[in-house]
Parts: C-alpha cells; structure tokens; sequence
C-alpha cells in the first residue's frame, strides 16, 4: 500500500548523477557517485544514506523526476540508518501525533491551511485576507518532516488521515475545494509528495504565494514599494515544487523589493540547518549558516525572508545578529500594504 | 511568657516581636506536608547585637530559640517542636560588600535570592551567585546552611562548599568568626584554618544562628546556551552525566523525568547549562559537550533536542519556574520533595524506585536530579504535590515521602533537609559513634538545649 513511485530503471540508466554529484553536502565525484548509486539501487549500505543532510534538493536536481530523495529516506528506514537520535525521532513522533481532537467546523474560502503552526494564525489578518477562514492542528499538521527521520512509513500512516481529517472536517461539509497552503511544505506534500506515495489529495491545494500574487495583484494601488534589498530563503519543500519558484519573484516584484542575486539563492540555495542540527551535526549546521549569512550580508539584504516558520527558528537568530531583519513572506506583503 | 515578651520588646522593639494568633498560625507551618507546630512568640532581629541579647535572654528563660530564614525549606525545619520563639531573620537582609577582584559578598543572614540576585544585576553585571530553584524569598544564610545546590553547582558544588566564612551567634550568646575573618580583614576562604563552618552547616540552626556569611560569586556571562540531552534507557543516564560533567564547562546540570506532557513521558532529559564571553567561545563549549557523549550520538541511543528559541530562553532561566507549575498540579498550594544526595551511579535505581513509589500510593511523582561538581554526586528529588485543604490528600504524600525517605537510605542515598521523622530514619541507618559525636558537640555548645529541640534528636 502507497507504494513509492520510483523507477529503478531510470536511475540506472541515467549518466548525470545530478542526485548525488550537486549535493551540496557531500562531495562525490562521478565515479564515487557511480558506486554509491549503486549501493542505493541493490539496497546496500552506503554513505549517502549516513552523509544526506536531508536537504530535499536531490528532487529538485532529478532530470527525470525519479524521487531519488524518497528512495535515499526508504533506504535509511529499511537499513535502520536513523539521520537523527531515535529518542528524538520518537519524542518528535509524540508531539506531533495526531490528537483525534479535530472537531468539523464550517469555513468559507478563502481557506487558509496553517498546518501544525496553530501560533501562525495572527499572521492571517487584515486586506491580504479578508474573510478567510483558518484551519490548524496537529490533525491536520501534513506529516512531511518524516523526511527527515528516515520515517518514511509515518508519512504512509498518517498522511491519509490527514487528508481525510481536511475534507471530512472542513472543506467537504462546507462545499469548499481549495486550500490555501500557508506553510510551502503542505504544498509539497499535497502536490508532489502525495502523488509519489500514490495517496489520493481530493481537493485543489492553492500554494500561499499564488494567493499573494491574485491579492497584491487586486490590491495593486495600495501597495508601498518597499525598495529594499531582500534574501530568500528557500525552505526544503520548494525542492519538490521548483514550479512555484516564479511566484516568490513576483511576489518580490510587486512589493518593491529586491532579491539580489547572491551565490546560495534558487537551485543552489543552502538548507536553513534546523535539521542538520537535530542530527546533531553542529559543526556543519554552523558551517551552512555561516556561508548563507555571509552571502546574504555580502549583497546588503535588509530582510531575510522565510516561508517556513522552523527555517525561521532556526536562521532568525543569527539573521538578525548579523544586522538583517528576519520575516515571514506574508508580512512582508503586509508591509508594503501599510499595515 | 510575658516576662519574656516584655524582655524582647526593649531588644528589638514592639513592632517586631508578636505573640498574636494569626502570626503564630502563619509561623507554625511551611508549605510541606508537616503538622502545625505553634510558636509561643516570633521575633524579628535587626542586628547581630540583638540576636545576642535573643539569645542570651532564651537561656536564661529557658526558652527554644528557632532560626528562621524564608521559611520555605518544605520539611517543617522551622516549626517550633517544642514551641518557643522564632527568630525570623528577613529583617536583616543588608548586602554588606562585594569583592569584585575575588568574587565574593557578605550579606547578612537574611538577605534573600531574590535581592542579591537584583543587587549584583544593577551593581556588578559580571558577577552572579549560585541561585537555587526557590522562590526569590528564600534566603542565602538558609540555603547554604541546608547544603543547597543551584544553578552553579556543576561548577562550585553545594552551595555550603560556596562559603567563604560566616559570623555566629553560639547557643550561649558569643559572637564567633568563622573562616578567613576570624584572623583577617578579609572573607576569603575557610582556608586555611580549622573548618568549624561543619559545626553549623546541615544542623538545622541546633548549634548556632548565622547572622552574617560571605559566599563565592562566579563570572555572569554575557552568552548562555543550553543543550538537552535526550534518552530513553535510565541505565545511560549515569554515564552521560558523567562525561558531559567531566568537560568541566558546564555551570548547571539537571536531568528531569516528566509524565507530562505526554511528549516527554518514558524520557530522560539531561540539561546542560553553560556560558561564555564570544560566540566563539561558546561554540567550543558546545561542540565540547557533544564530543563527550559522541558514543550515545553515534549509536542513536540519544542526542540534544531542538530547542525553539524561546523554550531555550526559559531553560535558561535562573531560577527556573517549571517546579512551582508542578508545585500546584493537585491545586491547593501543597508542594514537597525528598531531595537525596546520593552518587550518580544509583541515578537507574533511584528512577525506578520513583516509579514504584509514585504507584503504590497513587500519587504523581516528579523527579529529577541536579548534579553537584563534576558528577560527584547529586541531588535526586522526588517531588509531590498536594492539596492542602484535602487532609487525604495530604496524608497521601506524606506516606509516599515517608516510603521515598526509607527507599533512598535503603539505596545508600541520604535525605537532604530530612524533616523530623526522616532525621530519626537518617539516625537509625547511621553510625552510632557518629551520631554521639554530634550529640556531644551539641552538648558543648548549647548546653541549656535551646536551639531548634527536637531536631536531629533519636527517640
């Protein structure tokens, strides 16, 4: 049951080893690659399965589309190569089990999906969302961080739930299909990630950036141009959407801001190292910021801009040690409407 | 008695002595478990001069004299046993000097945690002392004088090892220097003289009443950073406190057991509290501290939990404000624990004993373990909250503290500021010349047996 899509066939007949070759924690060269891919196709030990800072962007660099990140996670849970300390992953397993608390409640689109992040919801106000309603809760929390736990089985339990726990609770009583994905990785998970477990998403998921492009768009003569210089930071889960890359630039153009072209930006962004922490790995965790700072500081980024709030818990800090001011997206845009 | 509240009067003023009912009821109680015992009189001194005349006065009338600081120790230490006067300390609470070049302050004995914690914030930013988890009333002179531990205690050990010297009013009225002071300007160290601070310290106030004390102060640094680690097996917990302990950088250790939240139920969390002076420096501190427990790291059996920034800036709270939300879990106020000093080999044992306990009396339990020096010992408490308006309730903890204390001797642990009934189970399992030898001493220095009776007392 929600067997991975992923073909074999097409790893082992693929000559780039982009997967592996432009990972930007490991350093392989074509023939370590080779082997190593190797080890991963018959199902061996290798040491991508210990070495993966579970980044995401393997699928993003797939030129087929393969999901040679799912098969690195199943690897590490069939091989029980756990990336992070199994007390962590059973204590991160606990606090974000569903409560079976959900209650069904009526909502009106727009229909704003918080996630877990229930601490979001003063972020949902004013002009930008008029009339939205808010969903949140750990019943409803999208389960992709299993990703980096090497759970992937977690995802096949309780991703259906979820998605049940959404249309039976919300959006089927109350005729709405759309769901506004405030949180990129929901995004992730109800488009690309979903899919590639073959789990059913009966209803339109609606990436938060798209939301803002119509918003701004319809809201155009109110907008102050911001006129500053800004760094994205991309979260994980934009690797398995890269589609949705043109938004956050329109985004940016609407709002007067400027994302200066830096080395870490776009395909070769850097992980924000929230997750490279809890695999206890600090000295790299450090090393990563240190360089995404650097560069953010190197062309004068006034904002450090996030879409997801653990990036934002882990990066904020230093962020704005080094003088930058660290936001969420949507409140950038509420700044440029004034409010 | 009312020649003797006449005779206090003219020491310390009508404004501080009082023999009304409603003092006497607050005075007869501390929040623990502990029956009421009424004082006959409460007395709040003002200097050294007239805790002598106190004192003097006591022996002459034959009266029971009880020191008193904040008077939260929980065990009823400061329950009148055999009635008297208490002699509440809170009036002499002035921070009389800093050595900022050899890290050290004199306060008096009834200067709280709270204000030397304020005083050193506003007038010495680079020093801090050891702070116990207490409310901020909770005094200097009774903390170190119960050998307490707090928040620096990885770093100095008890709080009692934190003292430099002391001055005392003995049980028959003289003024003694004990420490540097005695033969120098200066309270420096107890070294190198004889260490008569043992005839005082962990005597529940029956030898003598500190009215003054200097304790060794440490850098407050302007970076802190906690790290929590995290395991599920108990047997592990010794070895990793051993060896983040070992790396000698840690200010505070504390592991804590919880059952809730549910997410933290069948775990043993080890927090480790350190500080620096650059980023730098506490990255080392850092990535030190994890080298050390490598071995659990790689074998997956634990590791240091993502700790949002917010729940690491409560964690670095001193003091924390976690125990006193437990405190009221049973509502009603009720709160006591058995602290056990013990080594941290028994940390599994002591653990399970707790479970055991907690279930056989059908209480919740919250434990937890501070760690004295460099894993040489710790303080495992046992923590019961209670409803103070419900007797059964009441009667419920007192049977699982009564169970803990017996549980703890039975492991080779000691009951730290053990309450009457603990003391005599800490006498029975105790070597009897030991016990005679404290018995002779109290006999030389309080020989009308005024101070504190009923306390350290067999059958």
């Amino acid at each position: 049951m929600y067997e991975l899509k992923y073909d074999a066939e097409i790893c082992a007949r693929c000559e780039t080893f982009d997967c592996l070759t432009r990972c930007q924690y490991m350093d392989l060269d074509l023939e370590a690659a080779r082997e190593e891919r190797q080890r991963l196709l018959d199902g061996e030990d290798s040491l991508v399965l210990s070495e993966c800072a579970t980044c995401y962007a393997c699928e993003e660099y797939c030129p087929h589309g393969n999901h040679p990140f799912y098969l690195i996670v199943e690897r590490q849970e069939e091989r029980q190569a756990w990336p992070v300390p199994i007390p962590l992953t059973k204590q991160q397993l606990r606090i974000m089990e569903p409560r079976g608390e959900i209650q069904p409640g009526e909502v009106t689109p727009p229909v704003i999906n918080l996630c877990a992040f229930s601490m979001l919801a003063g972020c949902i106000r004013g002009k930008l969302y008029e009339g939205a309603s808010i969903i949140s809760g750990r019943d409803i929390f999208c389960n992709i961080m299993w990703l980096h736990f090497g759970k992937n089985s977690v995802i096949r339990e309780r991703l259906p739930r979820v998605i049940d726990n959404i249309v039976s609770n919300y959006l089927e009583p109350s005729g709405v299909d759309e769901l506004i994905c405030f949180h990129d990785e929901c995004y992730g998970t109800y488009t690309q990630l979903a899919p590639a477990f073959g789990i059913d998403v009966p209803f339109k998921p609606v990436h938060l950036f798209e939301y803002l492009v119509e918003r701004l768009g319809e809201l155009k003569s109110e907008i102050h141009r911001i006129e500053a210089k800004v760094a994205y930071q991309r979260p994980c889960s934009s690797r398995l959407i890269p589609e949705t890359e043109h938004w956050v630039d329109e985004i940016f153009g609407l709002i007067g801001v400027d994302r200066v072209e830096r080395e870490y930006d776009r395909e070769n962004a850097l992980c924000c190292a929230t997750t490279i922490r809890i695999a206890q790995r600090d000295n790299l965790a450090d090393d990563v910021q240190k360089r995404n700072l650097d560069d953010m500081e190197a062309v004068g980024a006034k904002y450090c801009v996030f879409n997801c709030p653990a990036c934002m818990m882990g990066l904020s800090g230093p962020a704005a040690e080094r003088g930058m001011t660290p936001i969420l997206m949507s409140d950038l845009c509420q700044i440029a409407l004034g409010e | 008695m009312e020649e003797i509240y006449q005779a206090l009067v003219r020491i310390v003023g009508a404004a501080y002595v009082s023999r009304d009912p409603e003092e006497r009821f607050i005075y007869a109680r501390d929040p623990g478990t502990m029956e009421p015992c009424e004082p006959d009189l409460v007395v709040m001194p003002n200097s050294t001069e007239e805790v002598r005349q106190i004192v003097l006065l006591a022996n002459q009338m034959r009266i029971p004299v009880v020191p008193m600081g904040g008077g939260l120790v929980l065990s009823g230490l400061t329950r009148p046993l055999k009635g008297g006067m208490v002699l509440d300390m809170k009036r002499m609470n002035r921070i009389l000097e800093v050595d900022e070049m050899s890290r050290s302050v004199l306060v008096e004995a009834g200067a709280s945690q709270g204000m030397l914690q304020a005083y050193l914030k506003k007038h010495h930013p680079g020093l801090k002392h050891s702070i116990p988890d207490a409310p901020p009333i909770a005094t200097i002179a009774g903390n170190v004088l119960i050998h307490g531990s707090g928040h620096l205690s990885a770093t100095g050990g008890f709080h009692s090892d934190m003292l430099n010297g002391m001055e005392v009013v003995l049980p028959t009225g003289e003024i003694a220097k004990i420490g540097s002071c005695a033969t120098s300007p200066y309270w420096f160290s107890r070294a190198p003289l004889p260490d008569l601070a043992g005839l005082f310290i962990g005597w529940h106030g029956t030898t003598g009443i500190a009215t003054k004390l200097a304790i060794k102060l440490y850098p407050d640094r302007p970076l802190g950073d906690v790290g929590i680690f995290v395991m599920e097996d108990p047997e592990l917990v010794p070895g990793v406190i051993h060896r983040l302990a070992g790396v000698a950088v840690a200010e505070d250790i504390l592991a804590f057991m919880a059952n809730a939240p549910a997410w933290l139920r069948g775990f043993q969390l080890v927090n480790v509290k350190y500080g620096a002076e650059t980023g730098e420096e506490l990255r080392l501190k850092r990535d030190l501290l994890r080298e050390s427990v490598r071995t659990y790291i790689d074998e997956k059996v634990g590791g240091f939990m993502p700790l949002p920034p917010e729940m690491k800036q409560r964690f670095l709270e001193e003091p924390q404000t976690t125990l006193a939300v437990f405190a009221d879990t049973r509502e009603g106020g009720g709160f006591e624990y058995v602290g056990a000093i013990m080594p941290i080999a028994l940390f599994p044992e002591a653990y399970r004993k707790g479970l055991e306990i907690a279930e056989r009396h059908g209480v919740e339990c919250a434990t937890g373990a501070r760690i004295v020096g460099l894993g040489h010992c710790m303080m495992f408490f046992y923590g019961y909250a209670f409803n103070r308006a419900d007797p059964s309730d009441v009667k419920l903890a007192q049977e699982a503290l009564e169970a803990t204390n017996a549980a703890v001797l039975e492991m080779g642990g000691i009951p730290w500021k053990a309450e009457a009934p603990a003391q005599k189970q800490i006498i029975e399992k105790m070597d009897p010349n030991t016990f005679a030898l404290m018995n002779r001493l109290r006999g030389v220095l309080d020989p009308n047996g005024i101070m504190n009776p009923g306390n350290w007392e067999a059958d």
